[in-house]
């Protein structure tokens, strides 16, 4: 459920009013809810005296401040050269199975979202992925199958 | 100073002086599109890159401090290469429509393409690539992403110009662009319709809504009486996109070209500038008395002018708290609107139904203002289309009118007349001023203590102006005002507007009357003026204001008149019950981020 | 050129007592250290290859009070993750460097970058920052280390963009001049250095810089540590001393078939087969911050390319032009030429747009998109075009 009001304000609270604020503000927000509403973009807005263009415009150049509605659990498939070599295209078929979803949609109970992503540092161990902020390496689809019923059961 | 040679000439410059600034000191010429004079150094666009001896890359002349013993060459073959290249790109990622684009043969992208990439097309389209939306929700501009080459131009201007800052750069890489939040349609989120993004703008990406057709139609329907009236910004600034310098005066022959267009009666909008400044001064002096006489603490100081649309927006989305401080007078825009289709049409004995009334203005918040709901009080839209400069420009030009070849020709009448206080409302500090003009000399029966009646310090470029003027020797009626010291402010460019209205919200506004211009200059820098903008630019339109002033034979807007005329036969006097039915209204509380 | 041979060392990882080395530190002066670290003859080692005593030099000479030292743990070059492995293994010695970093520029504060893909590691982390605290506080010097995390941007890696990051904007490159020891976080005095080259300042300090001369060559001094993927029986971290060849890296990296090695990440240098023991792995020949990707017979070259060109065309930032369009025109190029839909002579057009972006492009990201275009469509253009 989507709260913002109150969590906008612990994080000006933590965070302050400053324009160095921002950045911190918003991660706050999507750490606890995968992505940035627009009421929560212009409570922030509020907050720091920005416009909320502004605010858009910072949060939507990092891939993982999301405007786009995401998930309980935000699935980030590495999808550059190493992981792509190693069988990148075979955990996404798994996971598009598995979930009833295409790369850059949601679940609709809200609980999956699937995206692709570059390279997260694993290479040494791909293909790879980050499910909201753990990796999950070495993956074979068998792998990723266990690992989605673990959060499934969650 | 620092020493460096550019294409072999020599030249000394104190340091912190760009590459490029030192190159125009020398009148060599290197292309630029991202910078402007107006707003801080972008270098993103590189069109101005230029080699400098001993460098890894190439450097933006733009962005790059000159340093001791710096070599520069701005036109080697590779410095060619490299621009060709980047122009290319440019048009790469453009939807070129150029035959029917409004911005054609004035597009700073298309010149450039004339000067490096004429030829065959070296890249593919990328423009079939990226899915755009043209948004033509508000009633002021058109924003055509399919032609944004991403200068930040726009950007820099409602944030470092306007304080607004409406629009950001979005997204990265291949999706990057110029955004309104979330990309709300530009009519739903804060924007004041200012248009000096639109005056900034290099390409076809931000232009005005145009209504030169409706124009047409309603000139040529034998059916339509359709009026005119010109802001006093337009008469200093239509001949620059008709050939002329900046800051040549063409009244007479701009009367003579609308007449030439085919409007039924070529009107004044100095005619209800005068009007304003007797509704408003006569404003002024009520709540001075409420105040001070009456000890009414409802009255709040500052009162702040309210002709300028755009700063009517500004204040309505961001200091909503404070609206009961605005002026309730209307703009002359409106004041004539609504006296076009009531007393205008009884005098001349026209169907007020048939009447067509029609507005040049320096402007595009007018286009935004024509259009609120409450601008209705003679029972029809009291303004029925706003055209900027510019498309008055156009429709001289699509007449085939030669215009250098007019003869100046007055403007008829009733509502024609008008003074130089009136024309001077297209200068920041021109509203002020008309304002003391008369006030003072109706609370102490003298004309106000300025040299000529030229209120200097009320005058000039100056961000936030104050002055203050002592009442003296008050006539019986205003003794009440007797050693009072009046303090005022002139602000013009939102950001400017955003210092006044901080310190009042603090409390530590010292002033009793505060005139405020959305745009930089005041009108003579208006959204719809000619393109481009600078300010020298903006400095010569308002020489060319305060000369009318100088030359007109009336300069108080008390003694215009066709105003004392209007008040004895219509509106009996200021502030009276018809004058608020007809020329007052009401403001609107919007969301603030 | 000076050969090395491929030798394996154990310095990033060694453990040392911190409290000794930051002691020795403060018992140095300024000078003194700088002295010792250009000795050493250290370059940055994300990338770049700035001389590290040289940089700290400069920002020491800026006047203060308020300077910066900032640790640039934004790894995000494709192929890199010896950063996360330091920060996990060795963190109180990336702490202790940007101690004696913050001593000899004159900073009280310090801020780590850490990549939003690390986020994981935080928790760890700030448990390793508040035993730093209370030695330094015992130590005496007056010095604190705070953390911010990036949100997915590669470009935030690079130093200006990053120093945006952190003032709450979108990470775009700034104008140059002024540079970072001038203006940076904050626009003061700022070092910003890789989390490695901190690490290894903790090292010279503590066991002098004439070991560490004695690795690596003239222009390549010391060791770096190599994050090693692809096709390859070992992938993994390893330490090892600078100047190598190539051909040496593959006789011990390589899975016996080797075609290619991509030096740098995507936007490093594609070194064939038939250049091995001709190129040198180090600053005289192809630099690195660390990332080498084997690539054997099986595989596409185009494939590798066109994931590069993906990549920048996504992560650049989009302001300047010669990137933003030049990264999706190169993208759309190779496409079509793959194709057949445009000329194969179509590349030639697209390598002087390559070259165009190379001398153009505000910074580093749009500079470097020509290395790996360049390399790969140079030595494997059948592969790109049929």
């Amino acid at each position: 459920m989507y709260q913002t009001g109150n969590l906008v304000k612990e994080l000006t609270e933590k965070h302050g009013r400053e324009r160095k604020s921002l950045i911190p503000i918003l991660q706050g927000i999507v750490e606890k809810y995968n992505y940035l509403t627009d009421d929560a973009m212009v409570e922030v807005a509020k907050e720091l005296d920005i416009s909320a263009a502004e605010v858009y415009g910072t949060a939507s150049f990092y891939s993982f401040l999301d405007t786009a509605v995401r998930g309980k659990y935000v699935i980030r498939v590495c999808k550059t050269i190493t992981c792509s070599m190693k069988g990148k295209g075979e955990i996404i078929q798994t996971l598009e199975d598995m979930l009833k979803i295409k790369v850059g949609e949601t679940t609709s109970d809200r609980m999956f979202s699937l995206v692709e992503t570059n390279c997260i540092g694993w290479c040494h161990k791909a293909p790879a992925m980050l499910i909201n902020e753990m990796p999950y390496t070495d993956l074979t689809p068998e792998k990723v199958v266990e690992i989605i019923k673990g959060y499934m059961n969650k | 100073m620092i020493n460096l040679t550019i294409n072999d000439q020599k030249i000394s410059v104190p340091a912190g002086t760009t590459v490029l600034e030192a190159a125009r000191k020398l009148n060599i010429n290197i292309p630029t599109l991202c910078n402007h004079t107006d707003l801080c150094v972008a270098g993103n666009c590189r069109v101005c890159v230029v080699e400098q001896k001993g460098a890894r890359t190439l450097i933006a002349a733009c962005a790059m401090p000159v340093s001791e013993g710096m070599d520069i060459h701005t036109n080697t073959l590779k410095v060619r290469n490299a621009r060709k290249h980047i122009v290319e790109l440019l048009l790469s990622e453009h939807r070129s429509d150029c035959t029917k684009c409004y911005k054609n043969q004035k597009c700073e992208l298309q010149a450039l393409a004339n000067e490096f990439a004429f030829g065959d097309t070296i890249f593919l389209d990328l423009v079939e690539d990226h899915p755009y939306t043209i948004d033509r929700s508000s009633p002021s501009f058109i924003k055509d992403d399919s032609k944004c080459i991403r200068c930040q131009r726009c950007v820099r201007t409602c944030a470092e110009l306007q304080y607004i800052s409406a629009i950001a750069v979005a997204n990265k890489g291949a999706h990057q662009k110029i955004s309104s939040f979330h990309d709300r349609p530009m009519s739903h989120v804060v924007c004041t319709n200012c248009g000096q993004c639109v005056n900034r703008c290099p390409t076809g990406a931000l232009v005005e809504k145009t209504y030169i057709d409706h124009v047409w139609d309603a000139i040529y329907d034998p059916d339509k009486y359709v009026i005119v009236q010109t802001a006093p910004a337009v008469r200093v600034a239509l001949g620059e996109d008709l050939g002329y310098d900046p800051g040549e005066r063409v009244t007479g022959k701009m009367v003579n070209a609308l007449k030439q267009l085919g409007f039924d009666s070529v009107l004044d909008t100095d005619f209800s500038a005068d009007l304003t400044i007797m509704e408003e001064g006569t404003e002024l002096l009520t709540r001075l008395k409420k105040a001070l006489v009456d000890g009414d603490k409802d009255v709040q100081f500052p009162m702040f002018t309210s002709c300028s649309p755009g700063w009517i927006k500004f204040i309505e989305h961001k200091y909503p708290e404070f609206l009961p401080n605005l002026s309730t007078c209307k703009s002359p825009q409106q004041m004539f609107g609504a006296l076009a289709k009531t007393f205008y049409a009884r005098k001349k004995n026209i169907d007020p139904s048939k009447i067509v009334s029609v507005s040049v203005m320096p402007c595009t918040a007018k286009k935004f203002e024509a259009d609120r709901p409450e601008m209705r009080s003679s029972g029809f839209k009291d303004i029925d289309f706003v055209l900027t400069t510019r498309e008055l420009a156009i429709m001289i030009k699509q007449a085939g009118l030669d215009f250098r070849n007019l003869e100046p020709v007055p403007y008829d009448s009733i509502m024609g007349e008008s003074t130089g206080a009136a024309v001077i409302f297209g200068a920041t500090g021109g509203v002020m001023e008309a304002a003391l003009r008369t006030a003072y000399e109706i609370v102490t029966g003298r004309e106000v203590p300025f040299s000529n009646l030229n209120i200097t310090p009320v005058r000039g470029m100056d961000g936030v102006k104050e002055a203050s003027i002592k009442i003296e020797g008050c006539t019986n009626d205003w003794k009440f005002l007797e050693g009072a010291e009046l303090k005022v402010a002139i602000a013009h460019g939102l950001v400017n507007a955003n210092k006044i209205m901080r310190d009042v919200k603090a409390g530590k506004s010292p002033y009793h009357f505060v005139e405020i211009m959305a745009c930089p200059g005041g009108c003579i820098g208006g959204g719809g003026q000619p393109i481009p903008t600078s300010m020298e630019i903006r400095k010569n339109r308002m020489k060319a204001i305060y000369a009318e002033d100088e030359h007109m034979v009336l300069r108080k807007s008390h003694e215009n008149p066709d105003v004392i005329a209007i008040y004895k036969e219509f509106l009996e006097k200021p502030n009276s019950h018809k004058s608020h039915e007809l020329l007052h209204t009401h403001y609107v509380k919007r969301e603030s981020y | 050129m000076e050969k090395k041979g491929l030798n394996k060392v154990g310095l990033i990882f060694e453990k040392i007592d911190a409290r000794e080395a930051l002691t020795k530190a403060f018992n140095m002066s300024n000078d003194e250290i700088i002295q010792q670290i250009l000795d050493s003859g250290l370059k940055g080692r994300g990338g770049a290859g700035f001389p590290t005593g040289l940089k700290w030099k400069y920002t020491a000479a800026e006047k203060g009070p308020e300077k910066y030292i900032v640790c640039n743990a934004d790894e995000g070059e494709p192929g890199t993750f010896k950063d996360r492995e330091i920060l996990d293994r060795v963190a109180y010695k990336v702490h202790g460097g940007m101690a004696i970093a913050g001593k000899t520029i004159g900073a009280r504060e310090g801020i780590v970058y850490l990549r939003g893909e690390y986020r994981f590691l935080l928790p760890k982390l700030l448990m390793e920052l508040e035993e730093f605290h209370k030695m330094i506080h015992e130590i005496g010097y007056d010095f604190k280390i705070s953390y911010r995390l990036g949100s997915g941007a590669y470009i935030c890696g690079e130093e200006s963009a990053l120093f945006e990051s952190i003032q709450g904007e979108r990470g775009e490159p700034r104008n140059k001049p002024p540079y970072p020891t001038t203006s940076g976080v904050f626009h003061k005095p700022t070092s910003i250095n890789n989390v490695e080259t901190l690490v290894t300042v903790m090292m010279i300090v503590m066991h002098g810089s004439e070991s560490y001369k004695q690795l690596g060559t003239k222009d390549s001094r010391g060791s770096k540590v190599f994050s090693i993927s692809g096709d390859t029986p070992m992938p993994g971290i390893f330490e090892l001393e600078l100047g190598m060849t190539v051909q040496e890296f593959v006789n011990e990296f390589g899975d016996g078939d080797t075609k290619a090695v991509q030096v740098g990440g995507a936007s490093g240098f594609c070194v064939p087969r038939k250049k091995f023991t001709d190129t040198i792995i180090g600053f005289e020949g192809v630099p690195t911050g660390g990332s080498m990707k084997l690539f054997n017979s099986s595989r596409s070259m185009y494939n590798v390319l066109h994931n590069y060109l993906d990549f920048f065309a996504e992560e650049s930032c989009g302001q300047c032009t010669p990137c933003r369009v030049g990264c999706q025109q190169l993208l759309k190029g190779v496409e079509k030429v793959k194709k057949g839909e445009v000329k194969s002579t179509y590349l030639n057009e697209l390598i002087k747009l390559a070259d165009t972006m190379k001398i153009a492009s505000k910074c580093g990201l749009g500079q470097s998109v020509g290395n790996a275009f360049r390399t790969i469509v140079e030595n494997f253009r059948e592969e790109i075009i049929y």
